[in-house]
């Protein structure tokens, strides 16, 4: 038998917005109306004032280590719009903050979590968003999970999971695909591909030239857009979460963006990285490309933008007050969910602040009964 | 000069590599960050400038993937180390650390051995959250066939690690975040420093003392400090620094306990069936007749590791607990 190809492929790339504002009318039909452009630009605009805010007060040790999304709003805003809030579910790493705030997570929960409070991962009742996940790529199985689940239970509801360009280097990236795709759940893959995994460059994670092929070895239909473009993102995504909620199954997408700030505020991307290569990304800045757009189609101008820029510092400072305003934890909070039914173990050591080790500092205990409390049969 | 000369916990454990990698050939690196970035930590600083690429290996963040490589390079003769950013993310290399290395010389009649060094941060590191503060040591020592070692200081960190670069079995050595940047005497001289010695850090063999402080890591430091303290109101400690968990010296913590009486086991793990339950369950079974009073342990608190300042302090163990406890072998409390 002659050889013969068996198998072909390649993968689109789209791109509706360019860099100068300048739509393609013809791609962008029935996508988003100028209400819903400009909402997204003001949420878009709100988040990364978010962002600066987040940035500035782990600096001035508000915070905790925080991972920021600037530059990768269009990203977040374009699939967090195409999937149903309320309906669909949202699987996040943790550089989606705009996504989550659609889906109905109010910012000062996110602010919560990097402020070093669980109750920042407490999800509000009604809202569709698992907790931000740090072991990368494990969140990506339940995203399959939770759409298989939607499958089986025949809702037509759809799981949409984020993770980087370096999360698809794991193991669990290619079981929770392949899981996906044998089981056709209905879930989209959205990748966030912005160049760069803590210091290190796409080139070198990965082999492939793009992210988007991965899906291809999967029988994913899978295409590759513009990140920093809202109308690609959003054309592919709602195409993505459309065709999984018909039973069409699951599907990939390759958000192409940048990362234009550090890894996270424990990072220095100064160090590693080509100043030119960041210059050159600030120019496709997706914030920067909307209010291009905008002002160019006469709906936006200086004047409307500053009054947007107030805005969003007020709104920021608002959640600002209610993240620090939540009454800080008490230490024998730490029992907490140990369990759905604290054991009676737990509860002793909790009620007592005497663990079975000793427990708390006899100092900040006020060396209350420390003989008798710890050991039923103590000896002493 | 030589005598004072002071660096730091990375500085030695960089040396370490470096000196062995010079000497040994076979040697290599690998882990996330590694190469380029000089470590995610700065431990590997300047060695990729050194070593060249070929043996300083950046790799994709794929931890499953290059444990399991670099269990292969050892069963072929290669001398790895490999890098976890954190011991947390050697959780998803679960089957190749625990399943693979420690059983392969085991399962193959003693053909294939494994000489593989597993490194990284161990412990909380300051305010990451649960998932990534992982103490593994309580997990991992409950495996036959691997060996653990956790040092205290920089001294110890570069003489257990290169003796670990040089043994024929899987090694996981475990550092601390917390610890990289703490400074201490390291002669420029080659030294190595055997498995399964501890040293006793405060007192002496021939001394008497009140109780017998045993740990390991980085609390080793808070029972300094405690002994410190304690010894201002004239009680007197013995403080055994393990070094390895396993080989687990339990030779010294008898000969100690025989000049005290008394044992407290302090360890960053969580309680249930920890190091300290080891220490303690071996101490009864050798020495029980040498005790004035029942074992105790400080353990961190039996619960995740709270993601809150505040919380995370009060859940590890720390000084003030230690001289609880000590006191309270003591009947002072
Ligand atoms: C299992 C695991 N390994 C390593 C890390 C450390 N780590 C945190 S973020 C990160 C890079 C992730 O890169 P990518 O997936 O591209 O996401 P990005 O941060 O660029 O958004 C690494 C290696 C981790 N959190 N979990
Ligand atoms: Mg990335």
């Amino acid at each position: 038998m002659p050889i013969k190809t068996v198998y072909k492929a390649q993968v689109e790339y789209m791109q509706i917005l360019d860099e100068n504002g300048k739509l393609d009318e013809k791609l962008a039909k029935d996508t988003l109306t100028d209400e819903e452009v400009l909402s997204l630009y003001e949420q878009m605009t709100v988040c990364r004032q978010l962002d600066e805010v987040a940035f500035r007060l782990q600096r001035s040790g508000r915070m905790g280590t925080y991972p920021q999304n600037k530059g990768q709003e269009a990203a977040a805003a374009g699939m967090g719009f195409a999937a149903k809030k309320g309906v669909d579910w949202l699987v996040p790493c943790y550089r989606e903050n705009l996504a989550l705030n659609m889906h109905g997570l109010p910012y000062h929960y996110v602010l919560l979590h990097w402020m070093g409070d669980e109750r920042g991962n407490k999800i509000p009742e009604g809202v569709y968003v698992n907790p931000i996940a740090i072991p990368i790529g494990t969140q990506m199985l339940h995203a399959t999970g939770i759409a298989w689940a939607f499958k089986l239970r025949k809702e037509p509801r759809v799981a949409v999971t984020f993770f980087g360009d370096g999360a698809t280097s794991e193991g669990d990236f290619h079981e929770a695909m392949n899981f996906a795709s044998v089981m056709q759940a209905p879930v989209v893959f959205f990748c966030q591909n912005n160049q760069w995994a803590i210091s290190v460059p796409r080139e070198i994670q990965m082999n492939s030239e793009t992210v988007a092929q991965k899906a291809i070895a999967y029988g994913m239909p899978t295409i590759q857009v513009d990140g920093n473009d809202l109308f690609a993102v959003y054309k592919a995504a709602k195409e993505a979460v459309e065709r999984a909620r018909a039973g069409g199954g699951p599907s990939f997408i390759e958000a192409v963006t940048y990362r234009l700030g550090d890894h996270t505020t424990a990072d220095d991307a100064r160090r590693y990285r080509d100043p030119q290569e960041l210059e050159a990304w600030m120019g496709r800045d997706p914030i920067l490309r909307l209010r291009k757009y905008l002002t160019g189609k006469g709906v936006w101008d200086d004047a409307k933008q500053a009054k947007l820029e107030e805005r969003a510092k007020t709104i920021v400072q608002e959640i600002v007050k209610t993240a620090e305003g939540i009454e800080k934890p008490t230490t024998d909070d730490i029992f907490d969910f140990t369990y759905a039914t604290l054991p009676a173990e737990l509860e002793r050591q909790k009620s007592t602040m005497r663990t079975s080790s000793l427990g708390q500092d006899p100092a900040q205990a006020g060396l209350r009964d420390m003989g008798t409390a710890t050991h039923g049969h103590s000896a002493t | 000069m030589t005598a004072t000369r002071e660096i730091q916990f990375r500085e030695a454990l960089r040396e370490a590599m470096s000196e062995e990698m010079r000497r040994d050939e076979r040697i290599f690196l690998i882990g996330e960050e590694v190469a380029q970035y000089n470590g995610a930590y700065k431990v590997s600083q300047g060695m990729l400038d050194e070593f060249g690429p070929k043996r300083i290996i950046d790799s994709p963040i794929s931890e499953n993937g290059f444990a399991g490589m670099g269990i292969a390079a050892a069963m072929y003769g290669l001398r790895p180390i490999v890098e976890f950013m954190s011991w947390s993310f050697s959780l998803v290399a679960a089957d190749q650390i625990l399943n693979n290395a420690p059983k392969m010389l085991y399962m193959s009649g003693g053909q294939w051995g494994c000489p593989i060094v597993f490194r990284g941060n161990d412990g909380a590191g300051g305010q990451l959250g649960s998932t990534h503060s992982w103490c593994v040591e309580g997990l991992y020592s409950n495996v036959p066939g691997v060996k653990i070692v956790i040092p205290s200081n920089p001294y110890d960190a570069k003489g257990l690690l290169k003796t670990a670069i040089r043994d024929d079995d899987p090694v996981f050595f475990l550092e601390s975040e917390r610890m990289l940047g703490d400074k201490g005497h390291v002669p420029e001289e080659e030294y190595t420093i055997p498995f399964g010695q501890a040293e006793l850090r405060r007192g002496s063999w021939d001394q008497p003392a009140d109780c017998t402080l045993v740990s390991f890591g980085r609390p080793v430091n808070f029972c300094l400090d405690a002994a410190d303290e304690l010894l201002k109101e004239g009680i007197t400690c013995h403080v055994l620094d393990m070094r390895t968990i396993r080989p687990l010296d339990m030779e010294s913590v008898v000969r100690s306990l025989k000049q005290t009486g008394r044992l407290v086991v302090v360890d960053q793990c969580w309680p249930f069936a920890s190091v300290a339950s080891e220490v303690i369950t071996q101490t009864c079974e050798r020495a029980f007749d040498y005790l004035d009073h029942q074992p105790l342990r400080v353990n961190s608190d039996d619960v995740p590791t709270p993601y809150a300042k505040a919380l995370e302090a009060a859940y590890l163990p720390n000084k003030g607990k230690i001289i609880g406890a000590v006191k309270k072998t003591m009947g002072l409390l």
